[in-house]
């Protein structure tokens, strides 16, 4: 029993650290993949960053006046919330595509399977550092200082990397072999980016039951994580240990199934 | 020490019909207790090797021999590292370099330098020693001031001479092609056909599927005749291709 764990372990381990020693192969791919958006379009993936501004904004008013808060809270809570949920979101579905859209690389060449997905979380960290020049602007139109707190973000951002990574592995395993999942985690996005308190706020939250449904939704704590100390406040206990937990519960299963079936992505592509 | 060693390897392959390859119908199946699923989940298998058993040593030139289909390419991808056997043990000892695909990877939006090192990255080589040998492979690529263009403007003739001069920058133990690479035109035929002699040379295997009879017999010491996924010969370069060649002749007359 015991053999029949460690043996795949050992198999998911290697090809991970192999592809975490490829990672200049990993962050020149992903910054290909990036300047491909810049090539003869002068804003590039600032479009991207431009609609998503325009989008703060606009629900930033309605909202803001649907739930009487000051402007002053309200846009730096959403637009935290919106430039996380989009590189949560696109990171989900891209790594769908993971393994299926590196076909042509797997095929002729033993590269770490790993790196493929490291490619993509690389794009989506320059993507997402693109969006980030939302908040300053946001915080210099409501008049927020900056605070000590916000580098407890870096913490958090790291812990919800380690997150997604796992998330991405699994994903992009599965879905290599059953192709319409991914159209599955499209539509459960958008179930979650309503769940999770983005565009409202948690305290908008009539009961107490409501509450306990949120505490169970994983989303909200790794958001929280880095929301939390962006707009000055700590995360509680209680996110810290549901991330945190998450990642270890996470990265024990997706490590004993992705060594279980690593060897078959290249014949299921 | 460089050596292939294959124990008894079979490659399978699963063909995966629509329905298979949807998780809404495997949950369906279960739910419906396998009845709808029964004559959907027919998988068929399609054993592409079968039982290999071989080894290669150090000094071997081996070529591959095979109709369409025999499963050179499959045995090539198994040499590669790309595919794991579905049964049986294949050791391989010493680092592997593969001319089967010289132009993956290339960005057509990308200029030829660009290329270069993500090519070179591909194929494992750190961006320092790509920085000390970048010289060398532009001015042999003859492309001149066409390298710092995007590659898209490049004629397909350009194209691979880029593509071959990055990929045979590399000096593997274990070298895998598919037919001997030969692009450009007369002059750089010449020049591409004499580092492809050196790199052949200084490499401890060459596996080489072919088709070519005077390519086999020229370039290699052992011949591996493949059929339907089975060894139908393994030995010397004339006996293989005379039995190959000569069998293909005899039913073609």
């Amino acid at each position: 029993m015991l053999k029949q764990l460690i043996s795949p372990a050992a198999t998911a381990l290697a090809d991970i650290f192999a592809g975490a020693r490829r990672y200049s192969l990993a962050a020149m791919l992903g910054w290909q993949d990036v300047r491909q958006r810049y090539r003869r379009s002068a804003l590039g993936p600032l479009w991207l960053t431009i609609s998503m501004g325009v989008m703060i904004g606009t629900i930033g008013m309605v909202f803001g006046s649907i739930f009487k808060t000051p402007l002053f809270d309200f846009l730096p809570f959403l637009s935290v919330g919106i430039i996380f949920w989009g590189f949560i979101s696109s990171v989900l579905t891209e790594s769908c595509t993971g393994f299926i859209a590196a076909e042509g690389i797997i095929k002729q060449l033993p590269i770490p399977l790993f790196v493929h997905i490291l490619r993509m979380m690389w794009r989506n960290v320059l993507i997402l550092a693109h969006n980030f020049i939302i908040f300053p602007l946001v915080l210099l139109a409501v008049g927020r200082p900056l605070h000590l707190t916000m580098l407890v973000a870096i913490a958090g951002f790291g812990l919800q990397l380690v997150n997604l990574l796992w998330l991405a592995l699994l994903f992009a395993l599965v879905c290599a072999r059953y192709r319409d999942l991914t159209q599955i985690v499209t539509s459960a996005l958008q179930v979650v980016f309503y769940l999770t308190p983005i565009v409202w706020l948690p305290k908008a939250l009539p009961s107490r039951s409501a509450l306990l449904l949120l505490n169970l939704n994983p989303v909200y704590h790794l958001l929280e994580i880095v929301r939390a100390p962006l707009l000055g406040e700590l995360p509680s206990l209680v996110n810290w240990a549901y991330a945190g937990g998450l990642a270890a519960v996470g990265w024990s299963i997706t490590i004993i199934v992705y060594g279980r079936y690593k060897r078959r992505v290249a014949y299921w592509l | 020490m460089t050596y292939v060693e294959f124990e008894n390897v079979c490659v399978d392959f699963a063909i995966y019909n629509a329905s298979g390859r949807s998780l809404k119908k495997r949950l369906m199946q279960v739910a419906t207790g396998g009845q709808i699923g029964a004559d959907n989940d027919g998988r068929v298998v399609v054993r592409a090797l079968e039982n290999l058993n071989f080894r290669l040593n150090d000094g071997d030139r081996v070529g591959l021999l095979g109709h369409n289909g025999a499963g050179k390419s499959t045995l090539l991808r198994l040499l590669c590292g790309v595919y794991e056997p579905s049964s049986g043990v294949a050791r391989i000892a010493g680092e592997i370099g593969s001319l089967i695909d010289i132009s993956l990877g290339i960005d057509p939006e990308a200029s030829g330098r660009e290329n270069i090192y993500i090519r070179g990255a591909l194929l494992g080589i750190s961006r320092a020693e790509m920085n000390r040998r970048i010289d060398e492979i532009i001015e042999f690529s003859e492309l001149g001031d066409f390298i710092d263009m995007p590659v898209r403007t490049y004629s397909t003739g350009m194209h691979l001479r880029l593509a071959f001069s990055v990929s045979t920058v590399v000096r593997p133990e274990i070298l895998l092609m598919d037919e001997w690479l030969s692009v450009g035109d007369e002059g750089f035929k010449h020049r591409a056909e004499e580092r492809m002699t050196e790199l052949v040379k200084a490499t401890n295997i060459l596996v080489l599927a072919s088709h070519s009879r005077e390519l086999v017999l020229h370039t290699c010491n052992r011949v591996i005749w493949l059929e339907h996924g089975k060894i139908r010969m393994d030995g010397d370069p004339n006996i293989v291709t005379d039995a190959y060649f000569g069998m293909g002749a005899a039913s073609n007359g």
